[in-house]
């Protein structure tokens, strides 16, 4: 691998954290209000905050926010706050916004990440046999069935999966990441209920993929079963399963990989909503939720934290790329 | 029966399309000694590649093997299972394809292109003894042994038509067949490959198969040469009667458009296009050629020692006005 | 009949271009029956299942469902086609300067899409859209397009490196046509079957984009599109309450409407790549 080709894929990841972090700072100020202001109205018409006083209590408050400072040293204490990761207080109750993120982030990554790992794996293996001419008719009737359903979006799935599984017929919880009376501790009943209740989301979101990830895999497999590569290897009398995996699969995987970390963005769009209707504690419903409250503290530290962990998981995956594919070292992949 | 290292006989290979049987081959028949050489030679289109597919059975729906036998020694190769045919393959005949430009595994090193043919015929081998016969494998077909470590982008278009070669004959095949081996090369690389491909034939004793249009190279290469047509065989012979006596119409074409290097002629092409494969009317397919009809059955006639023809009383004394070379 | 063949080889993009004008047709024609005001607040009883009066009963504010929806698909099928043509449009229009000038423009184009592909999408419209007060659909429309051309850019960029080099480039130029007649005469219409089918694509993923964000409560409010019905269908609890009536229906036709534009795009995609053809 070489240096180019990693300076390159970083430069692109700092640039992206630029953008993000300034469209994120921009963004509110183009308005005329602040957040504050908003709040302390709201505060004010809610009968909470002595209506008197505030001119006082809104400059008090500015000041401690920040806001009252030209805009190019509030962007420059900007960027100081988050590279120290602190992304201020919510406007909710006060508690600083990192913890929030931190509380919500790793059952989101969970789920997604075990839904988007079995999506991805069934699929492309079941994408590849539909492909492969020797393959029973079994596979075969599946296919309309998760053709359907990959052009369905997620939530919408979701929300027929709660109606039937959990309303209608209830054999699972209808929302939230694990029961009422479960104390959150490593214990048999807890991983139980965590994984009951992560069925339906995670289950919405793998059997809308795995569609998608099958089609692609077989499209490609088809491409490749074209290739003189393939037609070769049978002349040499290869065995049956090595030329389908180390020949078909192993070169028709490339691009699945790429339209993996492509989607990577879009997979995590979507599961804003699937967390919102299955009331599941993730980064989705915190957004949701900072949305709901105008919370904008709250709302600028999730978008980052989630512009910078993508930026960086795609920057990972490309460094992985080479790896899987010996010819990138020459050149920038043209996908 | 005499031992002939490949006998093929009255081989027919149809295309089933929805609009009617293409006939790309119809009854071929020849054989193979060993260690001798066959030139296939034809225009696109003839039937020469369908019956290299045939003779590794590679060949795919919509083609199908309607009748005939492909002898390699003794066995008949449309009578082995699927799995015994694998075998075979590699190990009992091979084949070096046309673009080698991409006919090797582009994410895989070349040395494991090579051994998971070998592991996949049963051959075991120790660590050391399998480097040996890398090693050697490697200069028979004169390449550095290094070129084992690298991925096939790393190669030239010559060195990656030498590693076929090499794959070709790494189990020492009785019959290796080379369908254009050097059609995507320069002239200058073309001549190594086929000094390369003659150095290990020669070595092993196989018997070759050659296909192609290039009759300069048939002429080098080939101890015999067969003219193909319309997916028929119509003229077989040694090099030496094709070129000096070539009987069939078709080919007394064929070497008259060769071009002259002694003397200045306006170059003379082959009238006419090749007929339509589909549907194709029985009789002799040459006569459609130069606009006559003869539907009886063609008689395979041998005018000399190993020499045949299909004659046809109707076209065979077409163009025998030019003078023999 | 010519036709009738043409229907049966293309089957799945035929079925498509049926279910699609299916959807389309009951929204527009639909509102020709149905009186707009039925899908206001308070237009019937809340939350009444089916009737004769009301065909697919009333939401929990007193909507009739039916006109609901019949008002929604249109809303929402016009933010997809906006979103659709202006983000494909530009994306098109970059994605050729791209290819077909190269040098610096080329790497800056295609530096710009790489750090917009990076950036989660909807995470900037879900926050782009709660700081914009009032929005309509149109503005919603063009607010997704802002960030769907990249993939238009992408494939036409692709495809017009491609052509660069061909021959009949090559001889167009060699015989003296000018520039803007090779743009005109050779090249779009080789791109015109990749422009179309980026459309259908991009269509599906704004109208998925705009569900989303409408059902988080950020789209415009005051027009009715099959994304507001679900923000009100979560807001209310329709779920826990059975409302089935009410959150079945616009499932159903988005259902529709994403399965039409998905075997319009399988379709396609097999016309273009005969391999495909194979029966699955």
């Amino acid at each position: 691998m070489n240096a180019e080709y990693v300076l390159k894929r970083f430069l692109l990841f700092l640039a992206v954290i630029v953008v993000a972090v300034s469209i994120n700072f921009i963004i509110p100020r183009l308005r005329d209000t602040n957040p504050i202001k908003e709040r302390l109205y709201q505060l004010a018409a809610q009968g909470g905050v002595n209506v008197g006083k505030m001119e006082e209590m809104i400059e008090v408050w500015e000041k401690k926010f920040g806001l009252d400072q030209p805009l190019w040293k509030q962007y420059i204490n900007y960027w100081n706050d988050v590279i120290r990761l602190d992304f201020g207080k919510t406007i909710a109750d006060f508690t600083p916004v990192i913890n929030e993120i931190m509380r919500s982030a790793p059952w989101t990554i969970g789920m997604l990440s075990v839904a988007t790992v079995i999506a991805f794996v069934v699929g492309t293996v079941f994408g590849a046999l539909l492909a492969w001419p020797k393959t029973g008719n079994f596979v075969k009737i599946f296919v309309p069935f998760l053709m359907t359903l990959s052009a369905i979006p997620y939530y919408l799935l979701g929300i027929v999966m709660i109606y039937t599984f959990a309303i209608y017929w209830p054999i699972l919880p209808t929302s939230g990441a694990y029961g009422f009376g479960v104390r959150p501790e490593w214990s048999i009943e807890m991983v139980l209920s965590v994984i009951s209740h992560a069925i339906m989301p995670a289950g919405s979101i793998v059997l809308t993929s795995i569609g998608f990830w099958g089609l692609g895999m077989r499209g490609m497999m088809i491409t490749t079963m074209g290739e003189d590569y393939m037609k070769f290897a049978e002349y040499k009398g290869l065995k049956e399963n090595r030329i389908f995996l180390s020949y078909g699969v192993r070169n028709a995987m490339l691009p699945q990989v790429t339209g993996l970390a492509i989607s990577l963005g879009t997979i995590l769009a979507g599961s804003v909503l699937v967390e919102v209707i299955f009331a599941y504690p993730g980064l989705g419903n915190l957004l949701y939720t900072a949305i709901s409250s105008n919370d904008y503290f709250l709302m600028q530290g999730i978008m980052i934290f989630v512009i910078v962990s993508l930026g960086f998981a795609l920057f990972v995956v490309d460094l992985l790329y080479p790896l899987i594919d010996p010819r990138i070292n020459l050149q920038e992949q043209q996908s | 029966m005499t031992n002939f290292a490949l006998s093929v006989e009255n081989l027919k290979v149809y295309y089933h399309t929805s609009g009617g049987p293409v006939k790309a081959v119809e009854g071929v028949s020849f054989n193979l000694s060993k260690g001798e050489k066959l030139g296939l030679v034809g225009e696109s289109g003839s039937g020469k590649s369908t019956i290299a597919l045939a003779l590794m059975r590679s060949h795919k729906p919509p083609a199908i093997i309607e009748e005939g036998s492909i002898n390699l020694g003794q066995t008949n190769l449309l009578d082995l299972s699927e799995e015994n045919m694998r075998k075979t393959r590699l190990s009992g005949i091979s084949m070096i394809p046309q673009g080698a430009m991409n006919s090797l595994n582009p994410v895989a090193r070349i040395r494991k292109q090579v051994v998971d043919a070998l592991s996949d015929h049963s051959f075991k081998f120790k660590k050391a003894e399998r480097e040996t016969f890398l090693r050697e494998l490697m200069e028979s077909v004169e390449l550095d042994p290094k070129v084992l470590n690298l991925f096939p982008h790393e190669l030239s278009g010559g060195m990656k038509q030498r590693v076929c070669i090499a794959i070709s004959i790494s189990l020492k095949p009785q019959v290796i067949i080379a369908d254009e081996p050097t059609s995507a090369l320069d002239v200058i690389v073309q001549r190594q490959v086929i000094e390369t491909l003659s150095k290990v034939q020669e070595e092993l004793g196989a018997a070759c198969v050659l296909i192609g249009h290039d009759m300069g190279l048939m002429a080098q290469f080939a101890d015999k040469i067969g003219i193909m047509y319309a997916g028929k065989l119509v003229e077989i012979g040694s090099v030496n009667d094709i070129f000096k006596n070539p009987t069939h119409p078709y080919t007394r074409l064929l070497i008259e458009s060769l071009p002259d290097t002694k003397g200045k002629r306006p170059l003379i092409g082959i009238p006419g296009l090749p007929p339509s494969l589909l549907n194709l009317a029985p009789g002799c397919s040459f006569c459609l050629r130069i606009e006559k009809e003869n539907r009886k059955e063609i008689p395979w006639v041998e005018i000399s020692k190993d020499h045949f023809i299909q004659k046809c009383d109707i076209c065979s004394d077409y163009g025998k006005v030019k003078t023999k070379k | 009949m010519k036709a009738l063949k043409l229907i049966n080889d293309n089957r799945m993009l035929t079925a498509g271009i049926i279910t699609l004008i299916f959807v389309i047709f009951f929204g527009v024609i639909g509102s020709w029956f149905v009186d707009r005001e039925r899908a206001d607040v308070g237009a019937g009883r809340p939350a009444q299942p089916p009737s004769l009066d009301h065909w697919l009963g009333t939401d929990q504010q007193g909507r009739d469902v039916f006109a609901d929806i019949v008002y929604g698909t249109p809303g929402t099928l016009k933010i997809g086609l906006i979103a659709a043509f202006v983000g494909v449009g530009v994306g098109t229009i970059l994605g050729f300067i791209s290819g077909y000038f190269g040098g610096y423009i080329d790497n800056f184009i295609r530096f710009i899409s790489d750090v917009f592909m990076t950036i989660p999408v909807l995470m900037i419209l879900i926050v782009l859209a709660s700081l914009l007060d009032v929005m309509s659909n149109t503005m919603l429309g063009l607010l997704i397009a802002a960030f769907g051309w990249m993939g238009a850019l992408r494939v036409t960029r692709a495809q017009v490196l491609t052509m660069r080099e061909r021959a009949y480039i090559q001889v167009a130029k060699l015989n003296g046509v000018n520039d803007l007649e090779i743009i005109f005469k050779e090249m779009i219409p080789n791109l015109l079957p990749f422009i179309a089918a980026s459309l259908v694509g991009a269509s599906a993923g704004a109208v998925l984009a705009s569900l989303g964000l409408s059902a988080l409560g950020l789209g415009p409010q005051n027009e009715p599109s099959i994304g507001l019905t679900i923000f009100w269908v979560l807001h209310y609890g329709a779920l826990i309450r059975e409302l089935w009536w009410w959150f079945m229906p616009p499932i159903i036709v988005m259902v529709l409407l994403f399965i039409g534009l998905f075997m319009i795009t399988a379709g396609l995609d097999r016309i273009a790549n005969p391999r495909l053809r194979t029966k699955v």
